[in-house]
């Protein structure tokens, strides 16, 4: 960091905006103004945005921090069965709302339980064959998107790692071919240096599956009859069975939460098993974007701490998992519960669920809220207003966020180990 | 305040000290000369009781991304042992991969006081000690992967000097806050992702044209004039290959009596004979150890029921994948720096592969002279959930109870072992070589692993039961920095303990050349690579950072 009056510049900030978790970028704070200055990540408007002045209230009345966290408190002791969700937070917010939900007795669920649900069904049923960031950026030679709009949803994504300009392994960056599944995707990523041939398969996102199936049964050697499939040539596939077969190392990429399929869980699975054929014979990953909101903190917290990965209640004293029941918009919809916390520090558009619980609400401020909640209270958010630590989407990769000094706001941790300090 | 133990029997190798009956006296957190001056403010009459140093796990695999990935990849193994939470302790799950807190929690309740992480993966660094973080009770390190990686292997195809190879490692440990160096399939693991399946002790890697040999000789060397005290930690090549053995003679040969620890030995000690083409290597391999005195060894004994087995090899971790019981399994390929292979495993007493592992790891145990060089370790979670230790423990000491375990498995793999024909019965002192003088000797924990003036306070005492089993599974009193933490196998405080690193010199110049390497191929900055001291001592409930001397550079 560097200084001058009021002024201070920082580089190589992480993101915690960014999925891919970009963290070349070069920042500046001019008397609490924060300013990209420089960064090829596509996913910094959250830095820029201008934080309205927000002050802790109970009831839409403004109050001291230590008021609002005394009457949390008393709403957590009054509740049998908190909820705990949102969860957007670092790895010391995660690990304070785990402590909360443990000692409370509550159930625990990222807002993207269901999103994160779609890649764990697999890793618990089948598991998978995967890559990372770094290892696609410097060795794929066939790079394909599954029925997600990865351009759209991460920039980054084929700006930075598909088209990075130097690869290991040859002086000469080679060109990569690049496949996407599904029409109607944003293929405006697909261009440049790096870039050889681009091949569409062109068939609605929500039957992706059934030509990912034949594509496995083909790999599998198991006959398929009729010339197309969801309006895909089967000779197209056939071809693409071939080239698969053919690549030194290949990546299949997927967004789950933008999967448009009937069972996302399973067009996932059918995906993870195209992989693991094609490495009978050659080498190929999987790679699942996405993560904002701090979803892959949630998991791997949650993992390391109770071995579930979200959707855990804690009722009975030890960790019982269940994608269904605890699913908190379920139990929401089905009255379930007596307390919504919601947790969510680092875009202002993850708003709670609408619910007549009583509610208390740590937000960034400026967060959209339907409803007024019994009790608000602003918080930081990690990497820009306190220091903190967050995982990639490959969930091997972690980077320490920077506090640029924009607000003062307590953390989430700070906040939910107050609450449980004065239960 | 001054506390005293009085009257136990003392196991303390580091001192010599065989059953000696000695009083203890702690002062601060150490172990003090009592001060002539001092009243005794809390005594603890220990008479008939063994006293122990805390007890050092040197190889359990706690922390980091693979473990998190078998954690979640079995939630019905967590069903069978769900933890609720106490008035002390938080809730978690146990069993074969237990989660951060559990772990923490059961191995100080078996009177483990530290646990050292095996196989952090570089790049996993800060994911690895923020899930160590989270491991309560004992004090950790973790070691450093170095040797797929390819900023490594360029340096070795480059012909580099050895100092720049050095700098590049003592560079690492410092950016990763490791304790020491493992290498894991030598070259294998990035061999793999050129579509190699498998690389022996004198293959080529397809891309970068050196060896497994040159790997190891390279790294060995270097960890030695670093001056680091844990030896080169190997996993070796063809892990769990029928016929590795000669992998493994090839490997101590031609390590030209550089110091090295060579890890779970018992996957490493295979034949070829008989009928099933698997045959026990563990006399052959016992022999190369007790003849060369610069290798230590870990054992990695495999016990029966349903673990996961999870490791930085990739490759050979792909090639066991059939195995997998449930089936289930994940492998990955991680950023150019390393690989690592998640794979359940069901033991079963009545499979012929799985009873001869378990004889081999135990004919090692037996048939290995000297404690000194070899730890006490399952490999957790691969041969066995850390758990088994007491029944471990007790197989060793009791020969008339591993008969009667040797009676429950394939009656072709007993046939087929040396394993009745061995009498041999460890004794208290040889356990406490094992389990704690000899990993804190060769890790360089300099005031752990003893029970001499100075030292830490990490001390566990047992009631003198005929049956070892019960013995080492609920120790009577397990102190902490002076403070009783467990007592009668039960937690009464929960501690938090420090992280061991090591600090080896190095020329700074060598980040020019990393910067470079970092900007033009990685995806991450170098500056945001390096885990700081401060997101260690402020991550979770925090901790202190404890840094153990080497030896200067040569």
């Amino acid at each position: 960091m560097s200084q001058s009056s009021g002024s201070s510049s920082y580089e190589n900030v992480a993101s915690p905006f960014c999925g891919l978790l970009c963290d070349d970028l070069h920042v500046t704070n001019d008397n609490a103004t924060i300013q990209v200055i420089k960064s090829r990540c596509g996913a910094t408007a959250g830095f820029e945005r201008s934080l309205p002045d927000a002050k802790p209230q109970i009831s839409g009345r403004e109050v001291s921090l230590e008021e609002a966290v005394t009457a949390a408190a008393g709403l957590v002791s009054k509740s049998n069965a908190p909820l705990y969700g949102g969860l957007s937070t670092d790895i010391d917010g995660i690990r304070a709302a785990l402590a909360l939900a443990d000692h409370t007795r509550g159930v625990i669920d990222h807002a993207y339980g269901s999103v994160i649900d779609r890649n764990m069904a697999v890793l618990q049923s089948a598991g998978w064959f995967m890559s990372t960031l770094t290892e696609t950026r410097n060795r794929a030679d066939i790079i394909v998107i599954a029925g997600s709009d990865v351009h759209k949803l991460y920039s980054c994504f084929f700006n930075n790692i598909v088209n990075a300009r130097e690869s290991l392994f040859s002086d000469i960056p080679t060109k990569r071919t690049v496949v996407f599944i599904g029409e109607g995707l944003d293929q405006s990523g697909a261009v440049g240096e790096r870039i050889g041939e681009v091949i569409t398969l062109a068939c609605p996102l929500d039957r992706i599956d059934t030509v990912l199936s034949v594509l496995l049964a083909r790999l599998r050697d198991h006959p398929v009859r009729g010339d197309e499939i969801e309006g895909v040539p089967l000779s197209d596939i056939e071809a693409l069975r071939k080239r698969f077969l053919e690549a030194s190392y290949g990546v299949m990429v997927w967004a789950s939460g933008d999967l448009k399929t009937q069972q996302p869980d399973l067009t996932v699975h059918t995906m993870s098993e195209v992989v693991k054929k094609l490495n009978e014979t050659t080498r190929w990953g999987g790679l699942s974007l996405g993560g904002t909101e701090g979803s892959v903190n949630a998991t791997a917290v949650c993992g390391w701490q109770t071995g579930y990965p979200s959707q855990i209640s804690f009722a009975n004293g030890a960790p019982d998992y269940d994608p269904y029941l605890y699913s908190i918009d379920r139990q929401l919809a089905d009255k379930e519960g007596d307390l919504l916390v919601w947790i969510a520090s680092i875009t202002p558009d993850l708003c709670p669920p609408e619910t007549d619980l009583p509610m208390i609400v740590l937000g960034t401020p400026g967060l959209k809220l339907g409803k007024q909640p019994d009790v608000f209270i602003p918080v930081g958010t990690p990497g820009v207003d306190h220091a903190g630590q967050t995982i990639r989407c490959d969930s091997v990769v972690s980077l320490p966020l920077r506090n640029l000094g924009r607000s003062s706001a307590p953390s989430v941790a700070q906040v939910l180990s107050a609450i449980k300090a004065s239960l | 305040m001054l506390i005293k133990l009085t009257g136990g029997k003392l196991y303390d190798p580091a001192n010599g000290i065989n059953g000696e009956i000695r009083d203890i006296y702690i002062q601060d957190g150490r172990i003090v000369t009592p001060p002539a001056d001092m009243r005794v403010t809390e005594e603890y009459g220990l008479h008939g009781r063994v006293i122990m140093a805390g007890a050092i796990d040197p190889h359990t695999h706690i922390g980091g991304g693979k473990m998190t990935i078998g954690r979640l990849m079995l939630p019905e193994d967590h069903r069978k042992d769900p933890v609720a939470h106490t008035h002390l302790t938080r809730a978690g799950c146990g069993h074969a991969v237990p989660s951060t807190l559990t772990a923490g929690y059961r191995y100080a309740e078996m009177g483990y006081t530290a646990c050292f992480e095996p196989a952090m993966l570089p790049v996993n660094a800060r994911q690895t000690h923020m899930e160590m973080a989270d491991t309560p009770m004992v004090d950790k390190g973790a070691y450093a992967m170095i040797g797929s990686d390819d900023f490594f292997l360029r340096q070795l195809a480059g012909k580099q000097d050895i100092e720049a190879i050095k700098d590049y490692i003592a560079w690492t440990i410092h950016a990763t806050q490791a304790l020491a160096i493992k290498v894991v399939n030598p070259g294998g693991i990035s061999a793999f992702k050129f579509n190699q399946r498998e690389l022996d002790i004198d293959e080529k890697h397809v891309h970068y044209g050196v060896t497994p040999r040159d790997v190891l000789l390279s790294l060995a060397r270097a960890v030695k004039e670093l001056g680091i005290t844990h030896p080169l930690h190997v996993h070796g090549c063809n892990l769990g290959v029928p016929g590795n053995v000669e992998t493994t003679q090839k490997t101590i040969a031609g390590m030209d009596g550089l110091p090295v620890h060579l890890t779970h030995l018992q996957f490493h000690s295979y034949g070829t004979e008989g009928d099933r083409k698997f045959s026990s290597g563990a006399a052959r391999s016992a022999e190369l150890i007790n003849n060369n005195k610069n290798v230590s060894i870990a054992v990695g004994l495999v016990l029966f029921g349903q673990t996961c087995t999870a490791s930085g090899d990739s490759m050979r971790q792909y090639g066991n994948t059939g195995a997998a019981n449930p089936k289930k399994w994940v492998i990955m390929d991680i950023e150019c720096d390393a690989g690592c292979g998640v794979v359940p495993m069901r033991y079963r007493d009545k499979s012929f592969v799985n009873a001869l592992q378990w004889a081999i790891g135990l004919e090692l145990f037996l048939l290995i002279d000297d404690p000194w060089r070899i730890f006490l370790t399952t490999d957790h979670p691969n041969g066995a959930p850390f758990t088994f230790y007491p029944h471990l423990i007790r197989l060793l000491m009791d020969k008339g109870f591993r008969n009667d375990m040797m009676q429950k498995i394939h009656p072709d793999a007993l046939s087929s072992s040396i394993l009745p024909s061995l009498d041999r019965e460890y004794s208290l002192y040889e356990i406490a070589i094992m389990t704690r003088a000899g990993p804190a000797r060769s890790l360089g924990l300099k005031d752990r692993g003893h029970l001499g003036v100075g030292a830490s306070a990490d001390i566990t005492v047992y009631e003198d039961l005929e049956d070892r089993e019960a013995m080492f599974e609920k120790p009577l009193f397990v102190f902490k920095n002076g403070e009783v933490i467990v007592r009668g196998g039960k937690i009464v405080k929960v501690v938090q303990g420090a992280t061991h690193v090591a600090r080896p010199d190095f020329d700074k110049g060598i980040e020019k050349s990393l910067r470079n390497y970092f900007e033009r191929f990685h995806t991450v900055a170098l500056d945001n690579y390096k885990l700081s001291d401060e997101e260690i001592i402020n991550g979770g409930d925090g901790g202190a950072i404890v840094v153990q001397p080497g030896s200067a550079r040569v």
